[in-house]
């Protein structure tokens, strides 16, 4: 863990300045006009929240592999994104947008309901299989009703909103978000880092982890406040950004011993320097309009899920 | 500290079964598929709570124990050998002290040495071979020195030199005092290698006693509707069956 920890918050530490000059304009601090301004209040709090976000996806997605003992497993599958995205779907059909924290409040609300749904329908046995079935099940009925929400918009413009918002990005994104994300994300991954242990019992299966103690439905309760905590705060502030906590697991195992414990800290920074670098990366790119974060990741994160699996076809995963 | 099940019964799988089992020395579970020995192990580990009845260490409540206390007496080994992910060796039997919130090295390679496993120490999960793994989960049941080791088919799929290593193992683990409990389908084993046979027939004890005396082929044609006999000597003895047996 420490060789990964180092790696990729050393890599974090060269990517985060840089990020900062990286954009449509590139920034030279001693030329550019308003360059402390732009620093200040534009590039510092948006590479912040990619960071932030990214951290929350990452240890999220180490958290939920280990727990599912699979390393197809992503926080996305579980429901909270989805009902996250609802709750800001919500914000952006009534029109609440425009108010300041109405729309990230509305989508950690959206968490929390797809959180307390996934407590109360799998939180009492502690079972994985009817945990992954619950998160399905949210997931499949906050999606519907995200549609229902697109299809019924009341004007084109709402419609146009709610898609753009779906796609997640960190454009136009000030200290407000910072402020409110970061305090949230940062409980969650203390949670998922003290759910490590519990998690490395259940490599020798479920019977295994209760014999050696381990309390299974309170390890699921710290999974479900962890990853809705990290999760529902990320989309609230950034929309739906897919494929970091499937990815980002398997970029850090081969670093570590592979005990779900170790992977929870650098899957945290390594999923934060992934989200920094796709989003500077996204604003460096010469297109008409800035490619939406969500959009990249997940065309990164696709062809990446399919070299995976084909990988496990084989025996080498 | 005796273990002891009073009127334990689990749905349809148990039914009213009472026993002591004194530590120090080896008692095999046996019975036909179905019987409910699985159930039985898992009720005695405190992994499954029964309808009605009790399971007590020293007179204390399994049911009542916090998970901890219950994890550092009792030591269960499943019957499936899952290992999720590519961990070493050492991380697997290490895991053993996790009821003491520790890693101690000194238990941990203890166990390595008593099973003759500690040049796998830095190997990982999937290099191993089937009898490599299941003297690695056996080490980490070692690892956390319970009083009481209770195993699910632990020489399933381990070869017959395999299997005899491992029925040493638990009788040195027998000798200094730990209690061993196991569920095994070799009759022979159980004749063979335990103090005590505990016989299950639909969820009901059929028969409890010294091998010779619970493993009758009277018994086993019963139980299991086998014709057979023992052949051979005390502590080495076979089964042969077959409808022409009890004839020869």
């Amino acid at each position: 863990m420490i060789r990964a920890t180092a790696i990729f918050g050393g890599l974090l530490a060269i990517a985060l300045p840089l990020s900062l000059l990286a954009g449509r304009v590139w920034l030279d601090p001693a030329t550019t006009p308003n360059a402390a301004l732009i620093l200040a209040e534009l590039r510092l709090p948006r590479a912040l929240l990619a960071i932030v976000v990214g951290a929350g996806l990452g240890a999220s997605g180490a958290a939920m592999q280990g727990y599912l003992r699979n390393p197809l497993a992503d926080p996305g599958l579980f429901g909270i994104a989805p009902g996250a995205a609802l709750g800001a779907v919500a914000a952006l059909w009534f029109g609440y947008a425009a108010a300041p924290f109405l729309l990230p409040t509305f989508a950690l609300l959206g968490a929390a309901g797809a959180m307390a749904l996934l407590a109360a329908i799998a939180g009492r046995t502690g079972g994985i299989a009817l945990f992954t079935l619950a998160g399905l099940m949210v997931a499949s009925l906050a999606g519907a009703l995200t549609a229902l929400a697109i299809s019924m918009a009341p004007n084109a413009f709402a419609m146009s909103e709610i898609v753009m918002w779906l796609n997640g990005a960190l454009t136009d994104r000030s200290w407000r978000e910072v402020w409110l994300a970061a305090p949230v994300v940062s409980v969650g991954v203390v949670l998922l880092w003290r759910a490590g242990r519990a998690l490395d019992a259940l490599t020798l299966g479920d019977a295994v982890a209760r014999s050696l103690g381990i309390d299974t439905s309170r390890l699921l309760w710290l999974l479900i406040m962890g990853v809705g905590l990290t999760v529902g705060a990320s989309v609230a502030v950034a929309g739906i950004i897919g494929f970091v906590g499937l990815i980002v697991p398997h970029l850090v195992r081969p670093l570590t011993d592979r005990r779900p414990s170790q992977l929870i800290v650098p899957s945290a920074l390594a999923g934060a320097l992934l989200v920094l670098v796709a989003d500077s990366a996204v604003r460096v790119l010469p297109l008409v309009t800035e490619l939406r974060l969500g959009i990249a990741l997940s065309l990164l994160g696709a062809p990446f899920f399919l070299w995976l699996l084909v990988r496990m076809r084989r025996g080498l995963a | 500290m005796m273990l002891s099940a009073r009127n334990l019964t689990i749905g349809d799988r148990l039914s009213d079964i009472s026993l002591d089992l004194e530590p120090g020395s080896i008692t095999v579970i046996c019975g036909p598929n179905g019987a409910g020995k699985s159930t039985l192990l898992e009720a005695l580990s405190g992994l499954l709570l029964p309808d009605t009845g009790t399971v007590t260490l020293n007179s204390d409540l399994l049911a009542d124990m916090e998970g901890r206390t219950r994890a550092r007496l009792l030591g269960y080994l499943p019957q499936t050998h899952e290992i999720a992910w590519d961990v070493t060796v050492r991380s697997i039997v290490e895991l053993g002290r996790l009821p003491f919130g520790d890693r101690s090295a000194a238990p941990v390679d203890t166990a390595l040495e008593a099973l003759d496993i500690g040049q796998l120490a830095d190997r990982r999960a999937q290099s191993l071979s089937g009898g490599e793994t299941a003297r690695v989960l056996l080490a980490r049941v070692l690892a956390g020195e319970p009083r009481w080791i209770l195993a699910d088919e632990p020489l399933a799929a381990l070869d017959i030199a395999h299997q005899l290593a491992l029925l040493r193992h638990l009788r040195v683990a027998a000798s200094s005092g730990k209690g061993v409990v196991l569920v095994l389908h070799d009759l022979a084993h159980a004749m063979n290698h335990a103090d005590r046979v505990i016989v299950l027939d639909d969820g009901a004890k059929a028969a409890d006693g010294k091998p010779r005396d619970a493993l009758s082929p009277k018994l086993i044609e019963r139980v299991w509707g086998v014709p057979c006999r023992w052949i051979g000597e005390a502590g080495g003895q076979a089964l042969v069956t077959g409808p022409s047996v009890t004839q020869s």
